[in-house]
C-alpha cells in the first residue's frame, strides 16, 4: 500500500500527540506525587476551645455586623435563628446534645481555611483562592461562574450558595480580612466573652493548644488537636472533650481531599496511558463504523443508481 | 437674695437638706450616666459642687394643646422631695399650672419674665400647637398659639418640647388631625430645640437636660430627632427586663394568659419596644422601680417615635431591627429536605415525557428512514417508466412494469 500524504499525517497525529502528552505530563505526575501542602508564610487561623464556649452567640450576632450581612430572621422573623450555615450566615453555634444524658458541646462552624482548599482546588476559574501569604481562602465575585462546585468538593461543607437572586454569590468565612486589614481581629474573636475562640498565627495557636491539652491532661478528645494534621492540615484549630465527628468535623485522615483525588486523577493521566488506550479503542470504532456505512451507501448506489445523500 | 442666686445658696435658703440635694445628683447620675458632660464627673459629690456653683436657671413653661400629663409626671415623684428640689433648682418663673396667679395679673407675670430674662431662659413646651385656619383653635391671652409660641421662643436661650406633644404634635396631630397640631420645631426656627418625646417623658430627662445646659453652657448630643441621646439612643427592647423571654421564645399572646402572668415577653400583644427609643426600661417613673408600662405587664406603645403612637396599631407588631440569636440551638446536623410527593410526581411526569417523546421520535425516524428507502426505490421506477416511455411500448402492459 502507498503511503498518501494524507495517511501520514494522519499517522503522525495519531502516535506523536499522544506520546509528546505522555510525557510531559506523566513527567508532572511524578513530580505531583512526592509535593507536600505548602503552609503559608504568616498563616493566621482561629482556635476554638469547644470546652470553653458557653454558646452566648455573641459570634454569630458580631460575626453579622462585621460582614455586614444582614441578620438570617428566615426563622421567625424575630431572631437570627439559622439552622445551619447559608448563604448570609459565614459563622455559627451549634448544639451537640446526646439523648443518653452525655456531656453535651457547643461547636463553632466556620471556614477551617484549609492548608490545602478543596474549594479552591474544585472551582474552575479560581474564584476561590488561597492567599499565599496569610493563608485565607477568600472568593472573588467577578471570577465566580456559580457552578457550585466548591459548595460540593468542601468535606466541611462550609461555602454556601445564594439560591435565591439574579447574581448569586458564594458565602464563606474569610477571616474577616477587611478587619485584618485595619489592624482589628475577626469579629467572632472580637466578642467572645470567654476566649473560647481566638485568632492569631497558626503557629502560635498550635502551641496554645498543645500546652493546653498538656495542662489538662484526660480533659480533651484524644489529647489532640483538630486541624493539626486533619485534611493536610487546617488553620482553623479545635479543642474538644467529645469526639470531633460528634461536632461534624469528619475523621478524613492526614491527607488532603484534593490530595487525594488527585493521586488517583494523576494515575489515570500518567504516561497518558488510558487517554491514549481509549483514543486508538475510539479511532478504531469509528473506522469500523465509517467503513460499515460507506458499504452501505454503495451497496445503495449500486441498487438504485442514485448517490447517498448522507 | 439676689434676683438670680445660685442653687446652692438658694436651695440653702428654701431649707433643703444638703443630703437631698445629693441624693438628687446622684439619681441624675444613674439617670443620664453617660452622653452628658455634666455627669463625666464620677463622684456624685463633684455633681453637685458643679451644679451648686451655677445660677438657677430661669424657666417659662407654656401649655398649649396637651393634657397637662408631663407636669404631672413632674409633681407626681413619689419622693415629695423630688417635685421641691426640681423646682428649686430651676427658676420656674411661669407655669399655667402651678403659679397661683390668672388673668392678666398671669400675663403680666408672663411679660415681666420674658423682658427680666430676654435671651437667658429655657423655654419649655408642652402640648402641641395648631396651626390649620390660622391657628384659631387655641388663644392664649386673646393670641393664638403659633404667636404666642413664636413671641416667646424668639428672645430664649434654647427651647426644650416636654413630651410627644410639643415634640411631633402627638395625640392631637392623629388623623385626621383637625387643628393642624405640629411640634415647636415645625414653627420655632433659629433656636437650639431638644426635643424630649415620651408621654409623658420622664421628668429626670427634662432635669439632666436644663442642667447640663445651664452648668455647662450647651447643649447634650442629639439624634436626628433632636432628642438628647443620653436618654434615647437605644431602643428599649435592649434593656428590657424581660428580653431573656424574647430570645427564649416565650410570648404572651393575650392578656392574662399564662404567658401574661409569668410575665413572658410582650412583643406579640403589640408591644413597640423593638423600635422604640427611650430610657424607660432603665429608668422607671416616679423612683418605684417596674412602674413603666412594660414592668406593669402592658406592652410599649412606642410613644417617643413620631410614626408609631397614634400611627400604628395598638396590637400591631413592629419589625425587628438586627435580630440577634435566639437561645436555642441548631442540632450537629440539620435534616435534608425529604422529597414531597408532588416534587416527584412533578420530575417523574417530565421524566417520562422526555422518555415517552424520545421514543416516539425514534419511531417516526425509522418510518422515514422506510419512507425514504420507498421513495427511492419508487424514483427508480418512476425513472425506469421514463426510459420507457420514451421508447415505443411493445406488447407489455403496465401491470407488468410495475411488478
Amino acid at each position: 500500500m502507498a503511503i498518501t500524504r494524507r495517511a501520514l499525517i494522519s499517522n503522525v497525529a495519531k502516535v506523536g500527540v499522544p506520546a509528546a502528552l505522555a510525557v510531559t505530563v506523566g513527567t508532572d505526575a511524578l513530580h505531583a506525587e512526592t509535593e507536600s501542602v505548602p503552609i503559608p508564610s504568616i498563616a493566621v487561623g482561629l482556635l476554638y476551645d469547644a470546652s470553653i464556649c458557653i454558646g452566648c452567640k455573641a459570634c454569630v450576632a458580631a460575626c453579622a455586623e462585621a460582614n455586614d450581612t444582614a441578620p438570617d430572621i428566615r426563622g421567625d422573623g424575630l431572631h437570627q435563628a439559622p439552622s445551619d450555615l447559608n448563604d448570609v450566615t459565614r459563622n455559627i453555634i451549634k448544639l451537640y446534645k446526646p439523648d443518653d444524658g452525655s456531656p453535651s458541646s457547643f461547636v463553632k462552624r466556620q471556614c477551617m481555611q484549609c492548608l490545602d482548599p478543596a474549594c479552591a482546588a474544585g472551582c474552575p476559574f479560581q474564584a476561590l483562592h488561597k492567599d499565599p501569604e496569610t493563608g485565607i481562602v477568600t472568593w472573588t465575585e467577578n471570577k465566580c461562574i456559580g457552578c457550585r462546585y466548591c459548595t460540593i468538593t468542601c468535606p466541611y461543607h462550609i461555602p454556601r450558595f445564594q439560591w435565591q437572586g439574579y447574581n448569586p454569590r458564594v458565602t464563606k468565612c474569610e477571616l474577616c480580612s477587611q478587619r485584618l486589614e485595619k489592624g482589628l481581629q475577626p469579629g467572632c474573636t472580637s466578642v467572645c466573652p470567654t476566649g473560647a475562640v481566638i485568632f492569631g498565627p497558626r503557629t502560635v495557636l498550635l502551641a496554645e493548644a498543645k500546652q493546653r491539652i498538656k495542662n489538662n491532661p484526660g480533659r480533651y478528645y484524644q489529647e489532640r488537636v483538630y486541624g493539626e494534621y486533619d485534611n493536610g492540615g487546617t488553620q482553623a484549630l479545635y479543642l474538644s472533650r467529645v469526639p470531633f465527628a460528634k461536632l461534624g468535623l469528619p475523621e478524613l485522615g492526614p491527607e488532603s481531599v484534593p490530595a487525594r483525588t488527585l493521586r488517583w486523577q494523576r494515575r489515570l493521566y500518567q504516561y497518558f496511558a488510558l487517554p491514549a488506550v481509549l483514543y486508538v479503542g475510539l479511532v478504531q470504532v469509528i473506522r469500523k463504523s465509517l467503513a460499515g456505512h460507506e458499504q452501505e451507501a454503495h451497496q445503495r448506489e449500486k441498487e438504485t443508481g442514485l448517490r447517498a445523500q448522507l | 437674695m439676689s434676683k438670680h442666686p445660685t442653687i446652692a445658696e438658694h436651695l440653702e435658703a428654701s431649707g433643703v437638706s444638703r443630703r437631698s440635694f445629693v441624693q438628687l445628683c446622684g439619681v441624675l447620675l444613674a439617670t443620664a450616666p453617660v452622653g452628658l458632660s455634666l455627669t463625666k464627673d464620677k463622684s456624685v459629690s463633684q455633681i453637685a459642687q458643679a451644679i451648686g456653683k451655677t445660677k438657677r436657671p430661669s424657666v417659662i413653661w407654656l401649655h398649649f394643646q396637651d393634657c397637662t400629663g408631663c407636669t404631672e409626671t413632674l409633681l407626681r415623684t413619689s419622693a415629695p422631695d423630688v417635685a421641691h428640689l426640681i423646682l428649686d433648682v430651676i427658676s420656674l418663673d411661669y407655669h399655667e399650672t402651678l403659679m397661683a396667679a390668672s388673668g392678666a395679673q398671669a400675663e403680666a407675670a408672663l411679660q415681666s419674665a420674658i423682658t427680666a430674662n430676654a435671651g437667658q431662659y429655657v423655654l419649655v413646651v408642652e402640648g402641641s400647637i395648631p396651626t390649620r385656619d390660622n391657628g384659631v383653635y387655641m388663644e392664649l391671652a386673646s393670641k393664638p398659639a403659633l404667636q404666642v409660641v413664636t413671641e416667646v421662643a424668639s428672645k430664649a436661650a434654647a427651647v426644650i418640647a416636654m413630651g410627644s406633644c410639643a415634640s411631633w404634635g402627638g395625640v392631637g396631630s392623629a388623623d385626621p388631625n383637625p387643628t393642624g397640631a405640629v411640634g415647636v420645631d415645625s414653627i420655632v426656627t433659629g433656636k437650639p430645640i431638644v426635643n424630649l418625646p415620651g408621654c409623658p417623658p420622664n421628668p429626670y430627662n427634662l432635669l439632666a437636660l436644663v442642667l447640663e445646659y445651664v452648668t455647662m453652657g450647651k447643649l447634650p448630643e442629639l439624634d436626628e430627632f433632636r432628642r438628647p441621646k443620653f436618654a434615647y439612643e437605644r431602643v428599649i427592647h435592649e434593656n428590657c427586663p424581660r428580653r431573656a423571654h424574647f430570645d427564649a421564645g416565650r410570648f404572651a399572646t393575650s392578656f392574662g394568659d399564662e404567658g401574661h402572668r409569668k410575665g413572658w415577653c410582650l412583643y406579640k400583644l403589640g408591644c413597640k419596644g423593638p423600635v422604640t427609643h427611650a430610657a424607660c426600661s432603665t429608668r422607671h417613673f416616679n423612683e418605684i422601680p417596674g412602674v413603666w408600662p412594660i414592668g406593669c405587664g402592658i406592652p410599649c406603645a412606642g410613644c417617643t417615635e413620631k410614626g408609631v403612637l397614634w400611627r400604628m396599631g395598638t396590637f400591631e407588631t413592629v419589625p425587628i431591627h438586627l435580630a440577634t440569636p435566639p437561645d436555642t440551638y441548631p442540632p450537629i446536623y440539620t435534616a435534608a429536605g425529604g422529597v414531597k410527593v408532588g416534587a416527584a410526581a412533578l420530575v417523574g411526569a417530565i421524566a417520562g415525557a422526555v422518555g415517552g417523546a424520545t421514543w416516539v421520535a425514534s419511531q417516526r425516524f425509522e418510518s422515514s428512514r422506510e419512507a425514504g428507502v420507498e421513495r427511492i426505490t419508487t424514483d427508480r421506477a418512476y425513472a425506469e417508466k421514463l426510459k420507457s416511455t420514451s421508447e415505443p411500448q411493445v406488447g407489455k402492459s403496465s401491470d407488468e412494469r410495475e411488478n
